[in-house]
């Protein structure tokens, strides 16, 4: 995209004009994309859910709420889907808004609807902060460690950083004060350290700290490793260790989610800076003067989004399947709140007396994390070069 | 190779102490104690705490607490906090449940996905393929849980397959083809659900590695020699496409200990996954720890034989 924006300015050259090509890579992606039925259809899903969640939170929070999903109704309990009211056994304040139960009522007389559009919510938040969140730390640490890869740590900064981690614990553990003096002490010792070095030169170091220059390994060892570390816990029994111990609160799920699944981001961001570094346009960026976070985020950063994208959208669907299962086991949002798990879970002692109550958020589930699958892999198919050149 | 060997044991061991480093400290810095599980209980009394908190070493600060609490899991003294029992044979015990369910998915899963790949593949772009795309692609996203209850209302309500357990209650005193017959009943629904999800990632990787070879040249040329298709489908296309799946069977190690927790609950199989779910719940550190602890062995161990496999297997890599 930027590519062209820059050719812009050189149209009146006939031969620039020429070379520029004719549709931009935007354009070309949308007629890829547009082929595949199955991608248009879950792009189409995707943005239903999208505006049913909006207007799910719109219209059941607040203190009087148009949809209630808290509302019990014990004389209309178990109704089925579009079953209507019995009018003359509630108060005018227990109507359904519709007039009708759309999706029926639970085991307390809950509308099903109301509670399935208060859960909507919650998938989507869940599923973008924590893919959020893991994309962000995923850029981040593939981002050094395919750009700054092939610098060495020394022994020093090796052990300044074993002391932040040790006054992390300090800090967690009771002995805040001097958790706090050494956390300030690293940190500052770190950024010291690793401050732009451009006229200072190499001061030496006395004889007897000279130790500390030893070069241990480089960067791009110590992240891969630290992925190495974190692809040893099985992911899901972790997120529900880590949710069982925690207090039940949705942010809880999304962060944990988040920190357990980083790793296949990082990978791949990684991947492509260590190609993209090597190429002419990052070399004559460099030449240029350009700042390095400049040429991260400017220059190499569009070029290597597409597959986190990619991975972006694939890991929302499993976000959201991650965090049902965990509603469905009785773990997240505590209970008043609904999720589409927890509707499940609730509904499941009325399977064959009340099957709505587990196949409208089951349908609901499948359909969404459907959509998030097929667009992702549309956009997998659509931004591959491979099948630009074929087409 | 030796000395490839020699480094992956070292880095090995070097991350396997950091996991257990790490998993502790998540464990014992989360909010509430151990000790406070049960507050409500009026045999509790504080005495009682204090006396459980020296038994398990819990009034140690915490690096004596992970020092003592991995000496006593490698010296095999580990002991539930729970019901005092040793915690290796306890999950020996559940393992030996899991391990039917993890056999026959892991066997349902690879004999389903190839041939359902290789065809997609062959007929790429026709109905066959279409069909089998979307199939795998509802069969990723379906939550297990539901797709259990699906399965449950028609499959149990027509044919009577049993749901709950592992055997009918009392059948043991039957003949043991009644007992076998039995078991293999029970087994159907879980290890069928514990596949899907596996077939339909497995058989979408075998069909993209096969669309990446047919591409190849080779395959080209022994088309164009006048081989009839089946031969340069299975001989030159297939054998060449199966090489990363070598590496796979390394991979598969670790499911032998995560089992899985949703299916397990909800069939009541008294499995790996359900014991770490009541442990979880009872907050049975000794337990959690301990099966984290072997699952990153078992995920260690399966990195390593598919690095062996593929140096075996494939001559262009020397590591």
């Amino acid at each position: 995209m930027t590519h062209t924006e820059k050719n812009g300015h050189v149209r009146e050259n006939g031969l620039e004009k020429a070379l520029t090509p004719k549709r931009s890579r935007l354009e070309e992606f949308w007629a890829l994309f547009r082929k595949n039925r199955l991608a248009i259809a879950g792009l189409i899903i995707f943005i239903l859910f999208f505006a049913t969640a909006l207007a799910g939170l719109l219209l059941t929070s607040g203190q009087n709420p148009v949809f209630d999903p808290a509302q019990i109704r014990l004389q209309e309990k178990l109704r089925p889907p579009l079953a209507k009211p019995k009018l003359d056994s509630l108060y005018p304040a227990e109507v359904p808004r519709l007039g009708i139960y759309l999706f029926g009522t639970d085991d307390l007389g809950r509308d099903v609807f109301a509670r399935m559009l208060q859960g909507s919510w919650v998938s989507l938040t869940v599923g973008f902060v924590a893919v959020g969140i893991s994309v962000f730390i995923g850029i981040f640490m593939g981002g050094i460690a395919g750009y700054f890869g092939q610098v060495l740590l020394k022994l020093d900064h090796l052990l300044a950083g074993g002391l932040l981690v040790a006054a992390i614990a300090f800090m967690a553990t009771n002995w805040a004060a001097p958790g706090i003096l050494l956390f300030i002490l690293a940190a500052v010792f770190l950024l010291y350290a690793v401050r732009p070095k451009k006229v200072s030169g190499n001061r030496v170091k006395p004889a007897g700290l000279r130790f500390l220059e030893i070069h241990a390994f480089s960067v791009d060892t110590l992240i891969m490793r630290i992925v190495d570390i974190m692809i040893c816990f099985p992911s899901f029994f972790l997120i529900l260790t880590v949710v069982a111990l925690l207090p039940a609160s949705i942010y809880n799920i999304m962060i944990v989610i988040g920190l357990t699944s980083w790793m296949g981001a990082t990978r791949f961001v990684r991947a492509e800076f260590l190609s993209l570094r090597e190429q002419d346009f990052v070399a004559a960026a460099r030449a240029l003067g350009v700042g390095n976070l400049r040429i991260i985020f400017r220059h190499m950063m569009p070029n290597a989004i597409a597959p986190v994208l990619v991975s972006a959208t694939i890991g929302i669907a499993s976000a959201i399947l991650t965090e049902a299962g965990l509603s469905f086991l009785g773990f997240g949002v505590p209970p008043p709140h609904a999720t589409w798990g927890n509707i499940i879970s609730d509904g499941k002692r009325f399977i064959f007396d009340a099957p709505w109550l587990t196949f409208i958020p089951g349908i609901a589930i499948l359909v969404v994390v459907l959509s998030f699958n097929l667009f992702g892999e549309g956009l997998r198919d659509a931004l591959n070069p491979k099948l630009r050149e074929r087409h | 190779m030796l000395s490839f060997l020699g480094r992956s044991f070292v880095q090995k061991i070097i991350t396997l102490i950091f996991v257990s480093i790490i998993s502790f400290l998540i464990i014992h810095l989360a909010p509430g104690k151990p000790s406070q599980v049960d507050p409500l209980n009026p045999k509790f009394t504080p005495e009682m705490v204090e006396r459980f908190r020296q038994a398990f070493n819990l009034d140690k600060p915490l690096y004596v607490q992970y020092f003592y609490f991995y000496r006593d899991l490698l010296n095999g003294r580990t002991v539930s906090w729970k019901d005092n029992r040793s915690v290796l044979a306890k999950i020996w015990e559940r393992f030996l449940n899991s391990l039917p369910l993890f056999i026959v998915g892991t066997i349902l899963t690879w004999t389903l996905s190839f041939p359902v790949g290789i065809r997609s593949a062959i007929f790429r772009g026709r109905l066959y393929d279409r069909t089998t795309t979307f199939l795998s692609y509802l069969l990723i996203s379906i939550p297990g849980f539901f797709f259990a209850y699906i399965l449950i209302i028609f499959v149990v309500t027509r044919f009577q397959v049993p749901v709950i357990g592992m055997e009918t209650f009392g059948v043991a005193n039957a003949a043991w083809p009644h007992v076998i017959m039995d078991r293999i009943w029970h087994l159907l629904l879980p290890s069928v659900l514990g596949a899907t999800g596996g077939i339909a990632v497995l058989s979408r990787y075998v069909r993209s590695q096969m669309l990446e070879v047919e591409g190849q040249d080779y395959v080209r040329t022994a088309r164009a020699k006048g081989l009839p298709p089946d031969q340069v489908h299975y001989k030159h296309a297939l054998r060449n496409a199966l090489l990363p799946f070598v590496t796979m069977f390394g991979l598969i190690l670790p499911g032998l200990i995560g089992g899985s927790v949703i299916i397990e609950s909800i069939f009541s199989w008294p499995g790996m996954g359900r014991m770490a779910y009541e442990a979880i719940l009872a907050r049975d550190y000794p337990v959690i720890l301990t099966v984290n602890f072997f699952s990153a062995v078992l995920v260690l161990i399966g990195t390593f034989i598919s690095d062996l496999m593929y140096m075996l297997v494939d001559p262009r890599i020397r590591l």
